[in-house]
């Protein structure tokens, strides 16, 4: 390797410091969470305090905590798995197949992963009011997945692309039906590509808040939307909200640190090739 | 491989079924709407037709252009500062050492957490009374600022708050497109005797100059869309001087239940994107694309 402007030691601590700036705001949110309201509001640079989990006990005793967290959890993952399924059938087809109507379809689909979620709100309230999906989980989900959809094809398109043809034409030939070259040579190439829509598909589902907080009510309330509660004109309960905030952002650290690179094969997708 | 003509049909219908119902016909919706005096909890048989009356009193509405230049500035200001940092700090710490993987995971991390969360926790950082950004300024003696209460210092928070959470994506994008340039070219301009600043500016920002195109495109478009870290974090105030056009638009709807008028202003919004997804899709054109 050459020389680089930058001695090693000086590249590693430019890097301390900008990972220090990336966590340091999810490290209070965990540390403000920690500590009890007396000690926030006395002194909020003082590091060293005796932890408690008060803030979470409060939380979780909320009358209906568990059943925003298995809102949450249901609208969650059914989003990421309907996503997932429909959305490499379509892949698949908008890559394999010559039809009329494909450059309408594909065109239609990239334009819409640019909605604002903000123009959305406002006619789908109305339309989910006409079709009775108001204040129901299914309005949720499949809200979740059509706007997740648009991102999730085009993503793994590019996976369906890098397989060559000659892979299913010689399944085929040994006698694959097309349903078995889908499901066996397929799926498991574009296996990268569904490991990161799903991650990013379930992060919207899962930290989406304004299209829930208008389309729910008190019994389908998602965990974001009761954060969002907390935030009131009289003040906030900081200790509280940060231990909500907290265990929202769980899941999402959790796939982070499990799945890292899937996640920016995921960012990179389509803008850089490699 | 001969393809029977129902196989498209069973393999994109699904999707395209879900997307046109659930998003494609609720933008096209949002047209109609624009169009009617409907009120919220009425049957959609009694919206009145008003014509363009909608648009006529959403663009002479002072706070709708003001919300617009909010918009404008918050976009430019944002992305212009994500920009000139991702890429500085993607040229100067391009090269791999040990332990990069662990630095490219805490770096995706803010992108990762919820936007309810990156509110409220800039909320608290900012905060007059308890955030640790005042009792710092009170270490060095400086009296207590009122950020979320002065108009200009509200901006810098949002401003600030989306900065520390896209800053990530920039970087992550200059540095897969720097290592995706081909060695040889940079190794002989090398030989050639090239200066740093020569490699940098004459070889490796011209060779990334696609991906930096797009990742700006990516960026302005999101920046339009941001709604959910403002709502917590200034839910637009003080005053309107944080309402970004998405917020306004939450507002008008669901506040100020018009929701005729927001519809037509979020028409506005949705062309101010629509324009920016064309230029991206004319930078980058994935049917294109097709190897």
């Amino acid at each position: 390797m050459n020389r680089s402007v930058f001695p090693r030691c000086l590249h590693y601590a430019a890097l301390v410091v900008l990972a220090a700036l990336c966590v340091a705001p999810i490290a209070i949110i965990f540390a403000t969470s920690l500590r009890q309201q007396v000690d926030i509001f006395a002194e909020p640079l003082n590091f060293i305090f005796a932890p408690t989990l008060e803030n979470y006990r409060a939380v979780l005793e909320e009358e209906r905590f568990s059943r925003y967290l298995a809102n949450s959890l249901i609208v969650g993952l059914a989003s990421t798995a309907i996503t997932l399924l429909l959305g490499c059938m379509a892949a698949y087809g908008l890559a394999r197949f010559r039809f009329r109507g494909r450059a309408t379809v594909a065109y239609v689909t990239l334009l819409l992963r640019t909605v604002p979620l903000a123009v959305l709100a406002i006619p789908v309230f109305m339309i989910w009011n006409a079709w009775h999906l108001v204040d129901s989980l299914a309005g949720l989900v499949l809200l979740y997945v059509a706007v997740n959809l648009p991102f999730t094809i085009w993503l793994l398109y590019g996976f369906v692309l890098q397989v060559p043809v000659e892979l299913e034409e010689a399944a085929a030939i040994d006698g694959c039906g097309p349903v078995r070259v889908f499901v066996k040579v397929i799926l498991p190439l574009m296996a990268p590509g569904l490991a990161a829509a799903s991650i990013f598909t379930f992060r919207i589902a899962w930290n989406e808040f304004i299209l829930a907080l208008v389309l729910s009510g008190r019994q389908t309330r998602t965990l974001p939307v009761a954060a969002s509660l907390y935030i009131t004109d009289i003040g906030v309960d900081w200790g509280r909200v940060m231990a909500m905030g907290g265990l929202i952002a769980i899941p999402p650290l959790i796939f982070t640190f499990v799945a890292a690179r899937q996640i920016i094969t995921g960012l990179t997708a389509g803008a850089v090739k490699g | 491989m001969r393809t029977p003509s129902w196989a498209p049909v069973l393999y994109l219908g699904p999707a395209v079924v879900v997307m046109a119902a659930a998003c494609l016909y609720p933008v096209i919706s949002a047209f109609q709407l624009g169009l009617h005096d409907w009120s919220m909890g009425t049957p959609w048989s009694e919206a009145r037709w008003t014509g363009l009356d909608n648009f006529v009193s959403a663009f002479s509405n002072a706070r709708v252009w003001s919300s617009l230049w909010t918009t404008l500035l918050f976009a430019a200001v944002c992305v212009s500062a994500e920009m000139a940092l991702g890429i500085a700090l993607a040229l100067a710490l391009e090269r791999p050492v040990r332990g990069t993987a662990v630095f490219r995971t805490l770096f995706i991390l803010p992108m990762m957490i919820a936007p309810v969360a990156v509110g409220l926790v800039w909320r608290y950082i900012f905060d007059a009374q308890f955030g640790p950004v005042n009792a710092a300024l009170a270490l060095l003696r400086i009296a207590p600022v009122a950020w979320l209460a002065e108009p200009a210092l509200a901006f810098i928070a949002i401003v600030v708050a989306d900065i520390w959470q896209w800053t990530p994506f920039v970087f992550i994008m200059m540095v897969a497109a720097v290592a995706n340039v081909d060695a040889a070219v940079i190794e002989a301009a090398r030989l050639d005797g090239a200066r740093w600043w020569q490699l940098t500016f004459r070889v490796k920002l011209p060779m990334i100059s696609h991906v930096i195109a797009i990742t700006l495109m990516m960026r302005l478009i999101d920046a339009f869309r941001v709604l959910e870290v403002v709502y917590v974090l200034t839910f637009g105030g003080p005053g309107d001087s944080t309402e970004i056009l998405a917020l306004h638009i939450y507002k008008t709807a669901f506040v100020g239940q018009q929701l005729g008028v927001a519809a037509a202003i979020s028409v506005l919004l949705l062309v101010v994107v629509a324009v920016l997804s064309w230029g991206a899709l004319r930078l980058s054109n994935p049917l294109k694309a097709d190897r």
